[in-house]
């Protein structure tokens, strides 16, 4: 065996070598961003769930404060909105107006103390709460896959593999309004 | 974060390595001691003696392999025979010791979570019976990201605690105390399962399954040691008489010794590194929830109970959020948690709700020098800001109604028969009472145990059609009766279908209305 055929043997290695560690590279890239796709669909499902509870918590409420038809009004009016939206910006904005006027109907709820001995009331006000703290979870756990992500593609070497095949970073999830950052508010 | 998960990896890998060694030398040292007198007993303190009349390997092997040939001089050929066996109980210790080891363990990734929790006494819970646990799990689970929900058991006992299994995250469970449900709030459960999640999410169940069982069967294999020396003694120390004897009980001491102390060794890493979990749980926990005081808070309340827990047992309480067992005793090397003040210290010293905040918070505690994280993980949090507490739900200024609820919670979890008298006792007739009827232990009234009837018994010709049995309802509260079988069912108040199954055997069973 020739000096010329051991030389092309070990360049072969080490180009073998390397298009499995950028398939490595590659695959773990991936992973992380199904994680923030995955993470995202999660905020979805807590939409929709909160969407579904809405309407049998104000048959409930309307049972016992019929007349306070404005409050109830602006939620079945907001729900609306925030179901129909498309892009994800209109989606953002109604979603926070919904959560605006559920925390409302809950402060509203405050001087009714037969709904609020109502077994059945509970129980929807425990999974409104729940919900509400769903979605502020899912949120969080999206917003932290996505530094990992971007974090990922950032450093180096990655980031050469990372440009190669068109990843790119992923938006944080932003609420606008500072005050609706925190989970929001349902005061009972 | 996920660097704080690869360097626990790293970590219990050095760990179980370290097990791993202490286990195979103690076999090997056992081995040596064990096989050598057996063999016979004088020769090996000649050799111990007279280092000089070492027999190189190749000599060693020619011998092994043929005795017959290269015989050296007289007196030689006991002591080669010595070595051999010396070297064959070295073997066959580690051999040994791998062995218990391996069997531990697959009984314990097979069947580890069953017995733990069967242990422990729990019973799973189904949603409708605690929906506001099952939200706050299912919360927890989408902070962590964790791709499975865990399972939800509950236990029966006043005291107030919880525990994670699962040595695969997608196959784990989570078990509260009944106390915990009854005197919590909803944040503070929050934070107690946050915790949970986090043992499950940083995989400390796995590992600590493995870490636990490795020092099982050096505790099994040492004592079975000492044992077997404490009792055949008397018979060994004759025949040590007959010469050389000093040098062998000499080997037999450092067995000993060896014998003693590697329990203890092992004890001491695993609880310095079970420690160290729980710390890395609490800070997961701050910030899966964002919230550290709801911990702070629940292990406050946990930590300033009265009666240590009925059913806790040594093998348990190193997975329990704080030790069911020693709380309120020294603080010492030997101690599975840190001690619950200073952990509360800790979450309360907290800035933001990441990592980072609460390295910063426990280096203010525990002493600038000492790190619980790694450095690396405190770029990752900056930002995380805490939230604000969450509204109650059900109001903690009413501790009766929580406590019906958690009541009523195990009545549906639990199989027991429940008769309300007219004074206002609730008897709990456990499934074992065959009796027809009860007393009432306050107004000593009379009460029918409720079971099925089956209208056709008996009577008419066709005996032999399978027999429809049926309750008959006394009210549209929460009711229970005896199924043919011996297994109590529950109706709710909702019930309101014609027919209802037994958990247990399956029949259906008619439910005529009262009235």
């Amino acid at each position: 065996m020739g000096t010329s055929t051991i030389a092309l043997l070990v360049v072969a290695g080490i180009g073998v070598l390397i298009l499995f560690w950028v398939i490595g590279l590659y695959n773990g890239l991936v992973r992380v961003r199904n994680e923030v796709k995955n993470a995202w669909s999660q905020i979805d499902v807590q939409l929709k769930r909160r969407h579904d509870l809405i309407p049998n918590l104000v048959e409930t409420v309307r049972g016992y404060a019929g007349h306070e038809k404005g409050t109830l009004e602006a939620v079945v009016q907001a729900r609306s909105r925030a179901v129909g939206a498309t892009d994800i910006g209109d989606r953002v904005r109604a979603e926070g107006e919904l959560s605006q006027a559920l925390g409302r109907l809950m402060v509203v709820v405050e001087s009714y103390p037969d709904l609020k001995a109502n077994q059945n009331f509970l129980g929807l006000q425990e999974e409104l709460t729940s919900t509400e703290n769903k979605i502020g979870f899912s949120r969080q756990y999206y917003n932290d896959s996505v530094m990992n992500y971007n974090t990922r593609i950032q450093v180096f070497p990655a980031n050469i593999v990372a440009g190669m095949f068109g990843f790119r970073e992923s938006p944080f999830f932003e609420v606008e309004n500072q005050a609706e950052r925190a989970v929001p508010q349902v005061k009972f | 974060m996920w660097e704080a998960i690869a360097a626990n990896r790293r970590r219990s890998r050095l760990l179980i390595g370290l097990l791993g060694a202490v286990l195979v030398l103690l076999g090997a040292v056992i081995g040596l001691a064990v096989a050598v007198p057996l063999n016979r007993p004088a020769t090996l303190g000649r050799w111990l003696g007279t280092q000089q009349q070492f027999v190189p390997p190749a000599r060693l092997q020619r011998y092994e392999s043929d005795p017959a040939d290269d015989l050296p001089a007289s007196g030689a050929r006991p002591l080669l025979d010595e070595i051999i066996a010396a070297q064959n109980g070295a073997y066959w210790g580690m051999g040994i010791a791998l062995l218990i080891w391996l069997v531990l363990w697959v009984t314990a990734v097979a069947g580890g979570d069953s017995i733990l929790l069967g242990a422990a006494k729990a019973v799973e819970v189904p949603r409708e019976a605690a929906p506001q646990l099952w939200n706050v799990v299912e919360e927890m689970t989408i902070a962590s990201g964790l791709k499975q929900m865990p399972k939800i058991y509950v236990i029966d006992d006043s005291s107030l605690n919880a525990f994670a299994v699962g040595n695969r995250p997608e196959r784990a469970a989570v078990a509260v105390t009944a106390g915990l449900l009854k005197r919590l709030s909803r944040d503070e459960l929050q934070g107690v399962i946050g915790h949970e999640l986090g043992h499950i999410h940083n995989l400390d169940i796995r590992f600590m399954t493995l870490a636990s069982v490795m020092v099982g069967a050096i505790v099994l294999l040492s004592d079975l040691f000492l044992r077997s020396v404490f009792y055949s003694g008397a018979g060994r120390r004759s025949s040590s008489r007959r010469g050389g004897g000093q040098a062998q009980i000499i080997m037999l001491v450092v067995a000993i010794l060896v014998a003693v102390s590697a329990p203890l060794a092992a004890q001491l890493l695993y609880f310095a590194c079970s420690r160290r979990r729980e710390y890395l749980a609490d800070a997961s926990a701050a910030r899966f929830t964002r919230y550290p005081e709801g911990l702070a808070a629940a292990l406050e309340r946990i930590a300033t109970q009265a009666a240590p827990q009925a059913g806790a047992s040594k093998v348990v309480a190193p997975l329990y959020i704080v030790n069911p067992l020693q709380e309120g005793a020294l603080f010492t090397l030997f101690s599975t948690h840190p001690p619950t003040k200073e952990r509360v210290r800790i979450l309360r010293g907290m800035a933001g709700a990441g990592f980072g905040a609460y390295e910063a918070a426990f280096r203010q505690v525990r002493g600038a020098a000492q790190s619980c994280i790694g450095a690396k993980t405190l770029q990752d949090s900056t930002g995380i800001d805490l939230r604000a507490a969450s509204p109650e739900v059900q109001p903690p200024e009413d501790p009766i109604a929580r406590a019906r609820g958690v009541g009523e919670l195990l009545e549906h979890v639990l199989p027991f028969v429940v008769i309300p008298c007219p004074c206002g006792v609730r008897m709990k007739v456990p499934p074992q009472f065959r009796k027809p009827a009860v007393k009432c232990p306050r107004c000593g009234r009379e009460h029918e145990v409720p079971g099925v009837s089956a209208p056709g018994a008996g009577a008419g010709p066709q005996a032999g059609a399978p027999r429809r049995v049926s309750y008959q309802r006394r009210g549209t509260d929460w009711e229970s009766f005896r199924c043919t079988c011996g297994h109590p069912v529950q109706i709710s108040p909702k019930f309101s279908a014609p027919q209802v199954a037994c958990p247990k055997c399956g029949q259906g069973i008619d439910v005529r209305p009262a009235g």
